[in-house]
């Protein structure tokens, strides 16, 4: 368990800055792949609601610090992402082959309504229009795109150790 | 049961931080905090952008390489017509200096003035989204930056600094929802306010030039260097170039103009931007 915070500690810093750094300044079609979203989205489906929200927090919080944004802002809106699909992929989710995709479109969905109820409450711009209509639509499949790497990436990260097999043949 | 107080327990948090960071002022202990976790998180984010940086290079000498075809042509039409200008200018130049100086004339500070002692600053994130018209740059306090100097590229006017750490700074681009610059059409000087077009593309507005101004198609808008309708002086020094003017219309309901502008800049991948420090004491704000 300690070997698996480590490595979603390690790993959301580093997704945070790409996506910071890099993947933010890529425009296509209006929109831009959020690659923080869907690794967390990865990582709390595979490990499950706690972890998923845990890590939705640090992660969140990495992003405000690196954006100067509201601290806590983006804290709330991952921790809560990352519970709902870490409880997601313990019931109903469950080694079904959909789950990946649906969540990714799901939370890509939940996340920009809930930025966008939230900026409203704080009183900054909320461009709804832009958001919903002329960005969501590409920012969801951008995100679609890069689920089944981002996917394979994490399961690879966070596969238990290979057991050695109680009975070995020899000879 | 766990689950939900470990959650539950997040969210508070998040909260308390939303709620104490909004309260306090800028230099309370959560920015203090959030300004050392940004000087923490820079050298990182320098690197990273240091790595990709020859692959957006490619990526964008590829999508350059398209459009240089008609981009020449365009580019020897206009060099045509600003050579013949340049002449003209720099007759027009010295008889200004001359004129200038037989009438003590006292100027607000303009681009020209400030941008010899300008604060290059890598740009250290993009904006995340359409809610979050902002970039982080590699400059802050500790290089002179304050809050309300302005931000330019070559190209011209990016934004302005709207909250300053150590290190680093916030700057919120003239395509945010709150951003408004006072500008003039260079060539008729009709002063209008230019604001952002509420759609997704980053086109701007010239917004409040009456029906019997003149501006034309083409015509550059630049900062004005005042705030419209009174004479106090704009944060904005005069003079840096915002774009060009694409489209005049007029409606009979609207007493002022339609006016569409093409900002010369790009604002969604800033590489590097300058920051116009005024060392002039900040006026008080009423």
């Amino acid at each position: 368990m300690t070997l698996a915070i480590v490595k979603a500690a390690v790993l959301f810093f580093v997704v945070a800055i790409v996506q910071v750094t890099i993947v933010s300044s890529i425009g296509i079609l209006g929109g831009s792949p959020d690659l923080v979203l869907v690794t967390l989205v990865a990582v709390a489906l595979t490990q499950g609601s706690i972890f998923g929200a845990v890590t939705g927090f640090w992660v969140g919080l990495l992003l405000d610090i690196a954006r100067l944004g509201t601290l806590g802002f983006t804290s709330l809106l991952l921790t809560l992402a990352g519970f709902w699909i870490g409880r997601y992929g313990e019931t109903t989710g469950r080694d079904r082959a959909h789950a990946p995709l649906l969540s990714v479109a799901v939370v890509t969905v939940l996340y920009a309504i809930g930025s966008l109820v939230m900026h409203f409450l704080l009183r900054e711009s909320a461009p709804a229009r832009i958001v919903l209509i002329d960005e969501l639509p590409a920012t969801v499949a951008l995100n679609l795109l890069i689920t089944f790497p981002v996917f394979w990436l994490v399961r690879r990260l966070f596969a238990p150790p290979a057991r050695r097999p109680e009975v070995e043949f020899v000879g | 049961m766990r689950r939900r107080v470990v959650v539950g327990l997040l969210v508070l948090v998040s909260l308390v931080l939303i709620t104490v960071y909004f309260r306090e002022s800028p230099n309370g202990s959560l920015h203090s905090f959030q300004s050392a976790g940004s000087s923490v998180l820079r050298p990182f984010e320098i690197a990273a952008d240091r790595i990709a940086r020859p692959f957006q290079d490619a990526y964008n000498w590829t999508a350059d390489v398209f459009h240089a075809k008609n981009e020449n042509k365009q580019l020897r039409e206009d060099v045509k017509k600003l050579r013949q200008q340049a002449i003209q200018n720099s007759a027009a130049a010295g008889e200004r200096d001359q004129l200038r100086k037989l009438l003590r004339l006292r100027r607000i500070p303009a681009y020209e003035d400030l941008v010899r002692t300008a604060v290059t600053a890598e740009v250290l994130s993009n904006p995340a989204s359409q809610f979050d018209q902002t970039i982080v740059i590699a400059a802050g306090r500790n290089d002179g930056v304050r809050a309300y100097d302005a931000v330019v590229t070559d190209r011209g006017l990016v934004g302005q600094v709207t909250k300053t750490f150590r290190d680093t700074a916030l700057v919120t681009l003239l395509t945010d929802k709150e951003s408004a610059v006072t500008a003039r059409d260079h060539r008729t000087g009709a002063i209008g306010m230019v604001q952002h077009s509420q759609g997704a593309e980053d086109l701007l507005f010239l917004d409040r030039v009456g029906k019997d101004k003149t501006v034309d198609k083409g015509d550059v808008v630049i900062t004005a260097g005042q705030q419209s309708g009174h004479r106090l002086s704009s944060i904005y020094p005069r003079n840096i170039p915002i774009g060009q003017v694409t489209k005049v219309g007029q409606t009979d309901v609207d007493p002022f103009q339609d006016i569409q502008v093409m900002p010369y800049v790009d604002f969604s991948s800033l590489q590097y931007v300058q920051v116009l420090v005024n060392k002039k004491p900040l006026p008080k704000m009423p």
